[in-house]
């Protein structure tokens, strides 16, 4: 049977930050600021728009303090940032962000590899920028990664997944992104992952961050939709290749999310026409063809 | 992963398009040979069905201009079905003295679509099917019945459900012993396939359908999902996604065999196919065409050089 769907959507536009900082051209400051500009003229209600990381690791984030303070903030819509510690929270309400993003996975090794420390040390990091926030008012989005498999340890447990998830979420993130980093997952592995997570953490607050790289991300959202889900995230044009694939995809694209929603009659309050515009923009400033085929397909010669 | 337990069904037919609907839709003509070689590869994969070519003229389609020696030439394993479209009596009989054992019609949902294409109304290229099929079933030799535009037309747009359902009624009634519907421009989403399918199973049964996506809106897979949780156990694609979409310039357009194995695999639904196998003649067919694959799944295995 394939359930009823969810009236509306939520989708979490992440293009200016996941979908940038995986691209391998550095982007101009007003680029970044145009994009998130337009992409705020679409109906997105949500656009992840920089991430306060030093620019040490991370260079095409090194002007997140003029991207915050540089973009239009239109009322009703929210511009989360990435803050990975205390000192990134800091400077990100400094520079007037209104909420804040935190990265959790659900695999050892990618933790290891990625911050050098055990899943557990990095959740501890993130307790004092959860009591900061707290203080501040300040919402928190908490991400984990790898939920549906880890480039380093293959299979993951849907019982860690949830475990991490629980953790998250009981420190006080209001909404948990379980994302599918590097895309290997199926309908079967993302409906077995949700189950058990379910258990741990409400429906209403848990998101899906699908990556493309195999192909799978829509029938993933979809089984995800079918489960209750009703927040996914999503990257312009399909912004973002997979740095464990070279070549390969990466994060999925918001137009071809939106025309599938369309389809369904889930509402999302997203002008796809405009997210085409934006999408074709980017790709332009990028100077890259758009890993978007709802795009690809409009365009006719 | 327990298919059972979800609804979905054990096992799933792949029927294999790519050297017919996929060539067919590739610009550079491809040699003999290399026709052949891809069709023995597939014949090793596992894979069920593989739509060999085309009886039709070949001023119309150049690429199927070597139907002959391409049946003649493959290597025919057992339990490997390898059926050929044959769109009038003429394709029917040369199909035959080619060996061919099985054949497929082509109909269509929309009158302004078979209007361009064959230049007749649907109910005229029904009676041409007629012919088609009753002449191969005094043969004992199944037909494949297609619907085309079956979420959507080039011409006219939206398509209506019932129409769909009327169509491939009369293919089955003919006697066709299934019916591929076809979301020929790949607009269809999982809203327009169940709405869709709906419609159909009131006609004929389950099954007998399966169904044809094309990706060029990206929404192949879950249509393809929604298709399998509705219980279609039959599902046709491309290898490496061969074919683009001629009303879409640069678009592309038969789904990837490769990219709908993986799905089905981590569904724990059997298909009897080698994914490895398959990535092995995509990669061989798209070197000879000098062009990359359109399969996520070859991508993005063979950057790594790992397959999960």
């Amino acid at each position: 049977a394939t359930g009823a769907y969810p009236k509306r959507v939520k989708v979490v536009e992440v293009g200016p930050r996941d979908g940038l900082q995986n691209e391998k051209n550095v982007v101009p400051t007003p680029v970044k600021i145009n994009l998130i500009n337009m992409l705020s003229e679409t109906g997105l209600q949500v656009i992840e728009a920089t991430s306060f990381v030093s620019p040490k690791w991370v260079p095409q984030m090194a002007d997140h303090t003029e991207v915050m303070q540089g973009i239009n903030k239109l009322p009703g819509i929210s511009y989360p940032v990435l803050t990975p510690n205390l000192k990134g929270f800091q400077a990100a309400v400094a520079a007037g962000a209104k909420e804040v993003s935190i990265f959790g996975a659900a695999s050892e090794m990618f933790t290891k590899k990625n911050i050098n420390c055990s899943i557990e040390e990095s959740l501890e990091r993130f307790d004092e920028v959860m009591k900061a926030a707290r203080e501040a008012s300040i919402p928190v989005r908490g991400y984990v990664s790898c939920v549906l498999g880890c480039p380093y340890e293959g299979k993951i447990s849907a019982a860690k997944v949830a475990e991490v998830s629980k953790k998250m979420y009981s420190m006080g993130c209001y909404e948990i992104s379980l994302g599918d980093t590097i895309g290997v997952g199926t309908p079967g592995s993302m409906k077995e992952m949700l189950t058990v997570v379910m258990k741990e953490v409400p429906v209403g607050a848990l998101a899906v961050h699908c990556h493309d790289t195999y192909g799978q991300a829509l029938a993933n959202i979809l089984v995800a939709l079918q489960m209750g889900v009703s927040v996914v995230d999503a990257s312009v044009a399909g912004l973002g290749g997979c740095p464990y694939a070279r070549g390969a995809s990466g994060n999925v694209a918001t137009e071809d999310l939106v025309y599938m929603l369309n389809g369904l009659g889930i509402h999302t309050g997203v002008d796809l026409q405009k997210l085409m515009d934006t999408g074709t923009f980017i790709c332009n400033a990028l100077n890259r063809k758009t890993n978007s085929k709802v795009s690809q397909a409009s365009c006719r010669l | 992963q327990e298919p059972q337990a979800s609804g979905l069904p054990e096992y799933i037919k792949i029927v294999e398009v790519g050297p017919r609907d996929g060539l067919q839709n590739e610009k550079v003509i491809v040699p003999t040979d290399i026709k052949i070689e891809l069709i023995n590869q597939l014949s090793k994969t596992g894979l069920p069905a593989i739509e060999v070519t085309s009886f039709v003229s070949s001023k119309w389609v150049p690429q199927m201009a070597d139907h002959k020696e391409v049946m003649k030439g493959i290597e025919r394993h057992p339990g490997v079905q390898y059926p050929v479209l044959t769109p009038n009596l003429q394709g029917l009989h040369s199909a035959i003295a080619a060996g061919a054992a099985e054949v497929s019609v082509f109909g269509a949902a929309s009158e302004s679509f078979c209007k361009m294409n064959i230049n007749c109304s649907i109910e005229e290229s029904i009676e041409r099917f007629e012919e088609v099929t009753k002449s191969a079933r005094n043969m004992n030799i199944p037909v494949r019945g297609y619907v085309s535009c079956a979420l959507g037309c080039p011409y006219e747009g939206n398509v209506v459900p019932d129409k769909v359902a009327e169509v491939s009624k009369r293919l089955y009634s003919m006697g066709c012993y299934e019916i591929s519907l076809g979301d020929t421009i790949g607009v269809g989403t999982p809203g327009s396939m169940k709405k869709m399918l709906e419609a159909v199973m009131k006609e004929v049964p389950l099954s007998a359908l399966a169904v044809h996506c094309h990706d060029t809106y990206g929404q192949a897979l879950a249509n393809i999902l929604t298709a399998i949780q509705m219980g279609v156990a039959v599902v046709d694609s491309s290898v490496a996604g061969l074919g683009g979409c001629p009303y879409a310039k640069g678009a592309t357009g038969n789904v990837a065999t490769e990219d709908v194995i993986y799905m089905l695999n981590g569904l724990g639904i059997n298909t009897g196919v080698n994914l490895c196998a398959v990535m092995e003649a995509g990669n061989f067919i798209c070197t000879a065409l000098n062009k990359k694959t359109n399969s996520k799944v070859a991508q993005a295995s063979f950057s790594t050089g790992t397959i999960d």
